[in-house]
């Protein structure tokens, strides 16, 4: 069992997390996270899937995003040098007395302070998931009031991209297309 | 479905030169693009959303529309209509209710890899998501049980759709695709332009050929097996590689056995085929593929009806697999060469350079399996002597199957419903050509005979066509006769009545103490039945009467036939390997010396003093491992038919 980054270049199309996300339930997919967002082209859109497994099923995963006929390309980020990011938004208790402490922590962490109120505060952190999991883990006695991550979202380091390059908008459809997500 | 691709494209071409702009309404669009795709029939079924395109219908009498009774009729036509040809069959329904009954029939292709593009109205785009009259979800309701979907949500992107749909429904794997059109943009009006670049979609490029390397390891490994065996499914009629698999064979001196739906891949009585693997295969096939030292599968994907217990699943060999699917590679099975690619081409690439020393000592063994076999086979001649389970005066299942392929010549093409007599049927008629059998593999629906069969028929009007059903699926769908009668369907049912859920009965006796709970049919009398329908009809209940039955049957050339076969209740499908147990761990009919054997043991119990006396084990049967919760003991014991 080990962690698989997966990244899928999709065509912004109606229904496409949905043939996405009931993959994953019909084939019985364990998904860790899954994150969807635009690129730098309109008609494309970017996935990124973390699941933990063994290599066959990862990449029996893969073989079937493939099937979908609206998933362009599919990295396997683990197996090249990746960067990697997630974001956590979290309500952390503070009151006056121990306001000074939860700051404290956010500095060592590199955290911002996004909302100050008299009983809270509320954190963005950035970083990947160990970083995460270890601010979390410390603020937590302060009390956590709520929190929010995005899941994580990758992309090669250098000259390593996903393809996507021969593809070409139709314009008939370009004119349909609508933001699906 | 390599010529069929071709065909179409050309007709494309031809169709799409004359690029002067018409404005038509969308529902026209669709009538044009189905044209444009050598749509010559559509199965279905009127309703609200769907009304513009049945109105625009009228103005295009090429397209020939048939009637059915029930929207599961259509999609099973259409499959049927696939199935026989390989063309992309066409079932229409409107929204709702007429889209849900079509899913059946769309999952049904879709586990069989059958190209069907089905039409849908749906309520106008303005009313979706307001749960208007008759509105359903029904592109999410098909997103597993399609190969892909539309929503169609403006007037401008409806050719390309249609155009998309049948590429994806009839390329690479085949499969159902839907399109869902609201019913503003049928009525709505664009200049109609036939798109006649290439279609490209990113997303989507089916394999051809195989990789140089994997062509190369998989040689090696047929070239050093002693005991190689090639496992035949559905992929090979699909991709017309039917010649490049015998030329394989016999090159390399290969046995050939097939799965269900792999039967025509090869003719049965080529010296090579062992005929059908699995469940209710040979014996003997089953144990070639156990002891074999290389399984080379093509087009088939070992599902479990065909592995049994994947533990213990031909153990000692090497395997390839060769798929145009690659998530269908190292899915059920982990195989040492998987290839990726169509089968004309990869069976080509092998072909050319295929070396094998044959092994004689292989060929013998099979042979010896066979003896065995023989030996217990319960279908003989009728003036060659009979297994003594065969039970006086009863006309077996089994019997009727094996007369009817020898009364049709083999030459018919054959639809089944789903149970006893499906799998009668692929034991007892042996199909010599590429898509002469027409069943529900994969998803196993019951109620596809009939309705499959007509579709089967209005695609092959040329071929003598054969609706053999069980008395429980024909009551599925067996509306389905005024469509066959009102369009003059010149089909020919078959109904193996045994008043009884017969496969389910013999699971209820193998594996539930013979518990027969909801498996007993009270059944219409099913020649009146047709006669209501004016459908010429004979009831036959001794193997004597099969012959002229038959005869009187193939003689009516227009409209369908019916044939009620009233069969013995409590006959067996033997050889059976129970759910879940090895290959080779077979439920097996009794030799004639072990039944006249267990009969004796049986008459000495009834008069011991102790009635509790266990019955004898007939060899083979321990389905302990198996799904089910009780192991059968006494199996084939005291219904030895």
């Amino acid at each position: 069992m080990a962690k698989h980054i997966l990244a899928a270049l999709v065509e912004n199309r109606p229904g496409v997390l949905a043939r996405v996300a009931n993959l994953f339930r019909r084939r019985s997919f364990n998904i860790d996270s899954l994150s969807v967002g635009r690129t730098q082209r309109d008609e494309m859109s970017r996935m990124t899937i973390v699941m933990e497994s063994d290599s066959a099923e990862a990449d029996r995963l893969v073989k079937n995003l493939y099937k979908l006929v609206d998933v362009v390309h599919v990295d396997h980020l683990h197996s090249q040098p990746s960067v990697v990011r997630e974001m956590a938004l979290v309500k952390v208790k503070a009151s006056s007395e121990n306001r000074r402490e939860v700051i404290q922590l956010c500095d060592i962490f590199r955290a911002r302070i996004i909302d100050v109120s008299a009983e809270s505060l509320v954190v963005e952190i950035t970083g990947e998931e160990e970083k995460l999991e270890n601010f979390t883990e410390l603020v937590r006695p302060f009390g956590i009031v709520e929190m929010v991550r995005t899941g994580m979202i990758a992309l090669g380091r250098g000259g390593h991209t996903l393809k996507d390059e021969g593809f070409k908008p139709n314009r008939s459809r370009a004119a349909a297309r609508r933001n699906v997500l | 479905m390599s010529d069929e691709t071709t065909a179409t494209d050309q007709a494309n071409e031809e169709a799409g030169t004359s690029t002067d702009a018409v404005v038509l309404t969308g529902a026209e669009i669709v009538c044009e693009c189905l044209l444009r795709e050598g749509v010559d029939i559509v199965f279905g079924y009127p309703g609200g959303a769907i009304l513009p395109t049945y109105d625009a219908l009228t103005k295009y009498p090429q397209l020939h529309h048939v009637l059915t009774r029930h929207e599961q009729g259509a999609s099973h036509m259409a499959d049927g209509y696939a199935r026989a040809t390989g063309k992309v069959g066409v079932a229409m329904a409107t929204s709702g209710p007429g889209a849900t009954n079509l899913v059946t029939g769309i999952a049904t292709a879709m586990m069989d890899s059958s190209p069907i593009v089905c039409i849908t109205g749906q309520v106008p785009t303005g009313a979706i998501g307001s749960d208007a009259f008759q509105e359903t979800d029904v592109t999410g309701i098909t997103l597993p049980i399609t190969k892909h979907n539309y929503l169609v949500t403006s007037i401008e992107e409806l050719p390309e759709v249609m155009r998309e749909a049948f590429h994806i429904a009839r390329t690479g794997r085949p499969g159902p695709v839907l399109v869902d059109i609201p019913k503003d943009v049928q009525i709505q009006e664009a200049e109609f332009v036939y798109p006649t670049e290439p279609i490209e979609l990113p997303g989507y490029s089916p394999p051809r050929a195989a990789r140089a390397r994997q062509v190369d390891a998989a040689l090696e490994l047929i070239r050093k097996s002693k005991r190689p065996i090639i496992l035949a499914g559905h992929g090979i009629s699909m991709a017309g590689a039917n010649r490049e698999l015998a030329q394989l064979a016999e090159k390399a001196q290969i046995p050939i056995a097939l799965t269900l739906l792999g039967k025509g891949a090869i003719s049965e009585h080529h010296p090579l085929c062992l005929g059908m693997m699995g469940m209710h295969g040979g014996a003997e096939v089953n144990h070639a593929i156990q002891q074999a030292d290389l399984l080379i599968a093509l087009g088939m994907r070992f599902d479990d009806r065909v592995t049994g217990n994947l533990a213990t699943y031909a153990r000692d060999s090497r395997k390839i697999h060769v798929d145009i699917d690659p998530s269908e590679i190292n899915k059920n099975v982990t195989v040492d060469v998987g290839i990726v690619g169509d089968l004309g081409e990869v069976l080509s690439q092998l072909l050319d350079r295929v070396e094998r020393r044959p092994n004689e000592a292989w060929f013998d063994r099979i042979a010896e399996w066979r003896a065995d076999s023989e030996l217990r086979e319960i279908v003989r001649p009728a003036d060659a002597p009979q297994h003594p389970a065969v039970p006086e005066g009863k006309l077996l299942g089994a019997q009727v199957i094996r007369d009817l392929f020898e009364f049709t010549d083999g030459e018919a093409i054959t639809v089944t419903d789903v149970g006893q007599h499906q799998m009668w049927e692929a034991q007892y008629y042996h199909h010599e050509r590429p898509h002469s059998l027409i069943t529900s593999g994969g998803l196993g629906t019951m109620g596809f005979g009939l309705p499959a069969a007509i579709g089967a028929k209005m695609s092959r009007p040329d071929q003598e066509v054969w609706a053999i059903v069980g008395d429980g699926g024909f009551q599925m769908t067996m509306m389905e006769l005024a469509t066959a009668v009102q369009e003059q369907v010149n089909v020919h049912i078959a109904i193996i009545n045994n008043g009884f859920l017969g496969m389910v009965r013999q699971w209820q006796e193998f594996f539930y103490e013979e518990r027969y709970n909801q498996t007993p049919m009270v059944n219409p009398d099913f020649c009146k039945l047709a006669e209501a329908y004016g459908i010429p009809t004979v009831r036959v209940s001794e193997r004597g009467q099969i012959e002229e039955a038959v005869k009187a049957s193939r003689s009516q050339t227009a409209g369908p036939t019916l044939i009620d076969f009233v069969v013995e209740k409590e006959e067996i499908v033997f050889p059976m390997v129970p759910a879940g147990a090895d290959l080779d761990d077979m439920i097996r009919r009794p030799t004639p010396e072990e039944f006249e054997q267990q009969r004796r043991e049986r008459a000495v119990a009834a008069k011991a003093p102790e009635p509790q006396t266990p019955e004898s084990t007939p060899p083979e049967s321990k389905p302990s491992e198996s799904e089910e919760p009780a192991a059968a003991a006494a199996l084939g014991s005291r219904f030895g038919v």
